[in-house]
């Protein structure tokens, strides 16, 4: 199971946090103190797993972005670099190669995002088309509600259909 | 370009995550957000609010509690919000409450009615939104509520919603197994589930019914297995692949079930053979996925019923991970190993350079790994060893929990395996010093006792030079400044107990340093008592063994000032010690027996030495003492010792005593007189050992000796035969004892891997190359008389007594003859390429370590240091990005795509623009390393 995500700018500023199992507000500052104090400083050719309080914390950096999932201890690492990897692509796909920026000032669009692959910390749904097509069915039942034309989410998403 | 100017935000929001963005200090960015919440408590509460401001602003409190402030205030908003009728605000509202609330919020109470009219919403979307919320907010007080709906959906047309209620009840599964219990056929069913998703979501909830319960679920097996061989053969939708793997995440999944199922079952591991076989062949160990499905393949091997040619292709997969240059394969390698060697010891062997290399790398994680992947195959002959390196590095990090964690096994490999009471004393020693207040305080207490039982043989010779090397060793510690308190009772108590036994310290000597302990260590209490009450019975020996106490004048002033203790603990110490000392021989020695320790106290609840008392005072004319609940009838006298003992038993008793019963009576020494004498019942408070004793023996009792197979340890027959008796059961103790016999020569260390890599797997795997005698000699002569009270290891003692006698094992004796008769398979050359890679390791480790001792990197970026200027083009992109105007330079820059893929956009414009930026990037000097590129896609 995965106990949460977190994705950490390489400056340390905390661009998505996701917690599926349960921690206070002050336990979830601490978690992300210490952790980007780890894992911001790890050279680039270790490995992109870290043990930390019993569990591992898997990460992987994304130009400026480290994305970052904690697991317990007998998970597969491997497993886990690919379902980061799964959500970048997906991200890429709906915001149309996407960037930090598109992160940072749609933070909500990735959460939505990122409740299509995980679930209560498992994978929930491993076809990234299938993905794509429910967050965009989302939206575009928003746009029938409220005018949004333009938007770029309605573009890509009618295109991938 | 729908990332800048975000979607349809306003521009206060839009300058909120700029200005945070641009942010210098953590300082400066919590006051931005300090001043964000204060705006935001009073707009939000005004009357009237648009929806779509509503939404903003409850988007805005998302936003500041992500970055760690409390935005408590705002939650009821959020809450009120799942209430709307749109979408758009709903979906809002449930992803603020999901994220805001954890599952025993008391708000949630006010959202189960919205998800219960949302679930039988006739949009799907609307079910979906109230399903993510579920999975997420409901607790085990309201699954009831919901439960219903939830199973209803399992049947819904659309497979989004499918999944999401099997995940719900997963979920529910989760936080109370019960609830759920009688839906379990619904697990089943879903896995025939047209949808692959949502046979792949299944997977999670029946993943954990059978971890729980194996057997109800071995009927799936066939069924499972088809699965996998479907999946395998590109059944599945090509919507599926991921990176040319057909469905690899349901794979994982699969093999994980698979494992468990077949995990000590020949019959339905035979059915999975050939299935896993095909996947190993199948798997792509170029692409990281592949690995991951390799890895998971490995998993499920080591776990089923072994099977020699699957063996062999994990052994492949592993040795393939181990030479690969990446260090997740090098770590996933080791990870593999430590599971594999459980089947095939002899695999190790192979790998045992590139064992070393991950041993002496500078990735903390990698080295971590290895250590755990040591401490699965330590055995007698490379404890030392191994121990040495656990406890090297042990001292050299910082984290307490690893520090903790690595102590603790230390501890455990010492017990189990220790060579020696020397050797053991002084890796306990070592232990304790390093990380004395992190290890736990059973540790303490079970070091006490072994010190106390000696190793359960009944051999009181090598316990009681046990007692003096520890004696020894401890009074040397004292000396060091800053000893862990948890360290410091063991000495008090140890030196207590055994201080003066063998008559090489004085008196004076022992109660010397402890009342320097006692001072030293003044605030500590628990210190300060352990050292009054070893005080004591050091003085109880004294006394005991006739000799005049004298009392050293600093003893005398603690005493003085104890007597006034606030604390009434060390208050009533120093008064005992005052009256032990004050009594004469016999009764001291009634008090304070010699080394009594062990023994089981026995309370006699009866009273019955004071018989005789009474007797005199009943003749002198006193009256016999009434019950109470006699007082008014008629007095038996003996009524009076039956009932006595009667009460004894039970302790208090408030009901009325029946009438005494002949029978009762007439029963000659019945169960119950022997029960209330012979049970040792809690121990005196001056004891500190025995606090722990009853706990400190189950531990003791479930270590196992893990690496000692007849398999793994080839040696002689005798010594064979040994080991195997040690694992087949017997208390930990004796198998130490046994591991003894069965030790082997001192292997040394040395800075040359192959001598290490000699040391740990070499020595086990040459049975041929091993002498047979002139190798158990570093044993302590102490084991050799030990050894001849077991009668089954005879036959080695004699080979043992006419070797020459060596001199205790030295580390760091470099016995070139041993080394190459460990070692005979390696060739000088790789001896030369083993220097040339330590010097080379060496050094990355210097690097690494001066790079990763900056401890705080967010104080460091936010601090205008030397640092913060280095990151600062970073830094000077994102606020120039975050402004929506600037699309200069500066933007450009902070645009590198997390994704190379710009054809995937399906916007060309958008695209185009991007590429045009990130060349701009490319030649920029001021810009990133270009080189995070390697990191994105493919």
């Amino acid at each position: 199971m995965i106990h949460f995500v977190l994705l950490i700018s390489r400056q340390g500023k905390v661009r998505l946090t996701k917690w599926y199992s349960t921690y206070s507000q002050k336990e979830r500052t601490k978690v992300i103190r210490e952790l980007s104090g780890v894992i911001l400083t790890r050279g680039p050719k270790l490995c992109n797993f870290v043990e930390w309080r019993g569990l591992k914390v898997v990460y992987k950096r994304y130009a400026s972005l480290y994305f970052c999932m904690c697991i317990d201890p007998d998970g597969n690492e491997l497993e886990i670099l690919e379902i980061i990897h799964h959500y970048v692509e997906v991200l890429d796909r709906y915001f149309g190669s996407v960037c930090e920026l598109d992160l940072i000032y749609n933070f909500h669009k990735a959460y939505y995002i990122l409740d299509e692959i995980l679930i209560s910390g498992e994978l929930q749904e491993p076809g990234k088309r299938t993905i794509v097509r429910a967050v965009a069915a989302q939206d575009s039942l928003v746009e029938t509600v409220k005018e949004q034309t333009g938007s770029i989410s309605t573009i890509i998403a009618q295109a991938s259909k | 370009m729908g990332s800048q100017g975000g979607f349809y935000q306003s521009k206060e929001f839009l300058d909120l995550v700029k200005s945070i963005g641009e942010a210098r200090s953590k300082a400066e960015e919590d006051r931005i957000v300090l001043s964000e919440i204060e705006t935001l408590k009073r707009r939000i509460s005004e009357p009237d609010i648009p929806k779509r401001k509503m939404k903003e602003y409850i988007l805005r409190l998302v936003y500041i509690e992500m970055l760690g402030h409390d935005a408590s205030f705002g939650y009821i908003h959020a809450v009120k919000m799942t209430h709307d009728d749109s979408l758009l605000v709903k979906r809002t509202g449930y992803l603020a409450v999901t994220l805001f609330l954890n599952e025993d919020h008391d708000l949630i109470i006010l959202i189960v009615n919205t998800i219960q009219k949302d679930l039988k919403s006739d949009n799907y979307l609307v079910v979906c939104a109230a399903l993510n919320a579920v999975c997420k907010l409901i607790n085990e007080e309201t699954i009831p509520a919901v439960l219903p709906q939830v199973v209803e959906l399992l049947g819904h047309p659309k497979e989004a919603v499918r999944k999401k209620a099997i995940m719900a009840l997963h979920r529910f599964y989760q936080k109370s197994p019960s609830s759920v219990s009688h839906l379990i056929s619904n697990f089943r069913k879903r896995l025939c589930d047209n949808d692959p998703g949502v046979m792949g979501a299944t997977l999670c909830p029946l993943f954990d019914l059978i971890a729980q319960d194996v057997n109800s679920y071995k009927d799936l097996v066939i069924s499972f297995v088809s699965i996998l061989k479907q999946v395998a053969e590109r059944r599945l939708s090509k919507a599926y692949d991921y990176h040319q793997m057909p469905a690899p995440f349901i794979q994982i999944k699969l093999l994980k079930i698979l494992a468990l199922l077949g995990s000590g079952d020949k019959q339905a591991s035979e059915t999975m053979y050939t299935v896993v076989g095909d996947i190993f062949k199948k798997c792509d160990s170029s692409s990281n996925i592949g690995n991951a499905v390799l890895y998971e393949c490995i998993c499920c091997v080591s776990s089923i019923y072994p099977n020699t040619k699957l063996l062999d292709s994990a052994a492949d997969a592993i040795s393939r991970f181990l030479k690969s240059d990446s260090h997740n394969l090098k770590y996933m390698g080791i990870d593999a190993l430590g599971r594999l060697i459980k089947i095939s010891p002899e695999i190790a062997e192979q790998h045992q350079l590139a064992v070393i290399d991950c041993l002496e790398d500078p990735d903390d994680t990698l080295k971590r790994k290895t250590f755990e992947l040591l401490y699965k195959m330590t055995k007698s002959t490379n404890v030392e060893v191994i121990v040495d390196r656990m406890i090297g590095y042990m001292i050299s990090i910082n984290d307490n929990h690893y520090k903790t964690e690595i102590a603790s096994r230390c501890v455990e490999l010492a017990e189990q395996f220790a060579p020696s009471n020397q050797w053991f004393i002084q890796t306990m020693n070592k232990v304790f010093e390093h990380a004395g207040d992190l290890v736990n305080i059973k540790i303490a207490h079970n070091l006490m006792r072994l010190i106390a039982e000696g190793f359960g043989e009944d051999d009181d010779n090598a316990d009681s030079k046990l007692r003096s090397s520890a004696v020894e060793s401890y009074l040397h510690i004292l000396g060091e400044p800053k000893l862990p308190s948890v360290f410091l009772q063991v000495i008090c108590w140890v030196l207590g107990e055994y201080g003066t036994a063998d008559g090489m310290f004085s008196a004076s000597d022992v109660t010397g340093k402890l009342c320097d302990v006692a001072e030293a260590y003044s605030s500590n209490e628990t210190v300060k008592a352990y050292a009054v009450t070893a005080l004591m019975k050091i003085y109880a020996f004294e006394i005991a063994a006739g000799r005049k106490v004298d009392m050293l004048p600093e003893c005398q002033s603690l005493m003085e000032e104890l007597l006034a203790s606030h604390s009434t603990d060390l208050q009533q110490r120093a008064y005992e010690l005052q009256a032990v000392i004050g009594l004469d021989v016999h009764a001291v020695e009634c008090i304070m027996p010699l080394d009594a320790s062990c023994e089981d106290i026995e309370v006699d609840k009866g009273l019955s030495f004071l018989d005789g008392y009474i007797q005199e005072a009943i003749e002198k004319g006193a009256q016999p003492y009434i019950p109470e609940s006699e007082r008014s009838g008629l007095i038996n006298m003996g009524n009076f010792r039956n009932q006595n003992h009667h009460e004894s038993l039970h302790g208090l008793r408030f009901e009325a005593y029946e009438l005494p019963k002949p029978a009762e009576s007439a029963e000659p020494e019945p169960m119950y007189p022997r029960e209330t004498y012979q049970t040792p019942v809690s121990p005196i408070p001056s004891n500190p050992s025995d606090a722990g004793s009853a706990e400190l023996k189950l531990r003791l009792d479930g270590v196992q000796q893990k690496w000692g197979r007849p398999t793994y340890t080839p040696e002689t027959s005798t010594s064979n035969s040994t080991s195997q008796k040690s694992v087949n059961g017997a208390s930990a103790v004796n198998s130490t004892r046994e591991a003894y016999a069965s030790r082997k020569p001192q292997v040394e260390i040395s800075h040359e891997k192959q001598k290490l890599a000699a040391s740990l797997f070499g020595g086990t795997s040459k049975p041929e190359k091993r002498p047979a005698t002139g190798h158990k000699v570093s044993k302590a002569s102490s084991h050799m008389v030990e050894k001849s009270h077991v009668p089954n290891s005879s036959m080695e003692v004699a080979p043992e007594k006419a070797a020459p006698a060596q001199p205790p094992p030295d580390l760091l004796d470099l016995g070139e003859p041993t080394a190459t008769s460990t070692a005979p398979s390696l060739d000088p050359f790789k001896q030369l390429e083993g220097l040339l890679d330590t010097t080379q390791d060496a050094l990355a480790a210097n690097s690494a370590t001066t790079a990763s001792r900056s401890p705080d990197v967010m104080a460091l970026l936010y601090a205008d240091t030397p640092i913060g200027i280095h990151n600062k083009d970073d830094a000077d992109l994102l606020s120039g990005l975050s402004n929506p105007s600037v699309t200069n330079m500066a933007g450009a820059t902070a645009r590198p795509r997390l994704s190379q893929s710009s054809s995937k956009g399906s916007n060309p414009k958008d695209s185009l623009e991007k590429d045009a930026l990130v060349r701009q990037m490319g030649v920029n000097p001021s810009s990133q390393n270009p080189n995070m590129f390697k990191d994105l896609l493919g």
